[in-house]
């Protein structure tokens, strides 16, 4: 992929980080600052239905995201940038149905028309998520230019979740053979943070489900997950499980805690965004990447390997 | 939480038992005893079609009946997918146990196999025990789709 693309795009960050994914969406904006990339927050954004609002109808996703599309297209700009997994996934599904689907066109057409705002037709705003924005502006290279505090000797399992990569169909940039993403095996994170000197550990479960989304309707299920989730990461040495997910990353943090507590499992491993991870390799400190507002208390490992 | 009363308890067991024993214990671990990881993942994927009123299917992909039932499953079910790569990462792991006997991280490879089965079936006996209550999968189809007659006349 060609380094230098995307130094300045719409920013979306979605519901998720301005509250319980505060500190992805301040470590995001902290690395871009510190990389000299331009976040541009899309203007009176909405919510992208999450993965809630499907079980009213799955098309609701669409067209809410559509018209965030439309805003960043409104806003002149031709790429809209996504950190959130969740968010990700319902812009790339709006962006595949508004191009294969007449329906969903005809109905986003009316529903903009009633709203009063632009039409988002497909394939005038692409989306990217967080570490497309990175990889394709600075790449690993511009990565370890800017290392200050290297990453060395931190043991890292890099954990993508399910929506990163499905379906399949609605990502046609990924499995493009060498440079793109790819769907059963993905690596963009593990190369970011393998440029900033982190050793990563082969991890088995890097895409399976962490049950974020069986949270309210059985957390027993999703305790039990993000119990293996974490015993499988300690299994294969890691220090800590980084993420790129705000639903993942928080599941991961308060059912860590619930399967100590109801289950009387504890496990040591570490929960860290990977942007918290590149800022403070970058020379950013623990509080600038909001280290401070994780539930998972990672201070005393950050002190050992010399990052703050 | 008692875990006994899961679903696929027995294969929770298996998983948790592998999963606890050293290098040494597991010295003896065998083409058979790989062979029922594989196992234990297709009877996850039978349970499932048949709570669903399918019938496994005994064809192979890429070599793997566990592919193959991965693949009937998800059929229809996008859901379903949330699961493939636990499913090819079981397969993978059998390869390595299975062609590669003088590894040294052997016993290791064998762990990790045992919690990916573990994932599986806890992934799949969850979707099990819910699915009285409908999806609630990230990327499920919607709970009351059967009721919905054409979402987009009324727009």
């Amino acid at each position: 992929m060609a380094e230098g693309k995307h130094k300045k795009v719409a920013y979306y960050p979605g519901c998720a980080l301005e509250g319980t994914g505060h500190a992805y969406n301040r470590s995001t904006k902290a690395v871009g600052k510190k990389l000299g990339l331009d976040l541009v927050e899309l203007e009176n954004w909405n919510c992208c239905g999450a993965m809630e609002v499907k079980n009213v109808d799955p098309k609701i996703q669409t067209y809410l995201s559509a018209r965030n599309l439309s805003i960043a297209e409104d806003m002149g700009f031709d790429t809209v940038m996504a950190p959130c997994n969740g968010c990700y996934h319902n812009l790339k599904k709006a962006e595949y149905d508004l191009e294969h689907d007449g329906k969903s066109v005809e109905v986003n057409a009316r529903l903009s028309s009633k709203a009063g705002h632009t039409t988002y037709e497909a394939g005038k705003v692409e989306t990217i998520h967080a570490l497309d924005w990175i990889k394709d502006s600075v790449g690993e290279e511009g990565i370890t230019e800017r290392v200050k505090n290297s990453l060395k000797g931190l043991k890292v399992a890099n954990y993508y979740g399910c929506m990163y990569t499905r379906p399949r169909h609605i990502f046609p940039e990924k499995d493009k053979g060498p440079g793109s993403e790819s769907t059963s095996k993905p690596h963009f994170m593990d190369d970011l943070l393998a440029a900033a000197g982190a050793e990563n550990v082969e991890y088995p479960l890097k895409t399976a489900c962490c049950g974020g989304a069986h949270s309210l309707s059985d957390s027993d299920t999703s305790t039990k997950l993000v119990l293996n989730l974490l015993e499988t990461a300690e299994a294969c040495g890691a220090d800590v499980i980084a993420t790129e997910c705000p639903t993942c990353h928080t599941g991961l943090e308060m059912h860590q805690v619930r399967a100590e507590k109801v289950l009387g499992r504890k496990t040591n491993v570490k929960v860290l965004y990977f942007t918290q991870l590149l800022g403070m390799a970058m020379g950013l400190s623990p509080n600038e990447v909001g280290v401070n507002e994780n539930f998972s208390d990672s201070r005393d490992l950050i002190k050992e390997k010399g990052l703050a | 939480m008692d875990q006994t009363e899961a679903p696929f308890a027995d294969i929770l067991a298996f998983s948790d038992g592998l999963f606890t024993r050293d290098d040494a214990a597991l010295a003896d671990f065998g083409e058979a005893e790989a062979l029922a990881l594989l196992d234990s993942g297709e009877a996850i994927l039978e349970a499932w079609l048949e709570a669903h009123d399918q019938v496994p299917t005994d064809k192979k992909v890429e070599g793997f009946r566990l592919l193959a039932l991965h693949k009937q499953a998800a059929r229809g079910n996008p859901s379903f997918n949330a699961c493939r790569e636990t499913c090819r990462e079981l397969v993978y792991h059998y390869n390595l146990i299975v062609l590669e006997p003088s590894d040294v991280d052997r016993g290791q490879r064998i762990r990790l196999a045992a919690m990916v089965l573990k994932h599986l079936a806890l992934f799949v006996g969850g979707k099990l025990e819910e699915s009285g209550l409908g999806d609630f999968c990230c990327s499920s189809r919607p709970i009351r789709q059967t009721e919905l007659l054409d979402p987009h006349q009324n727009v």
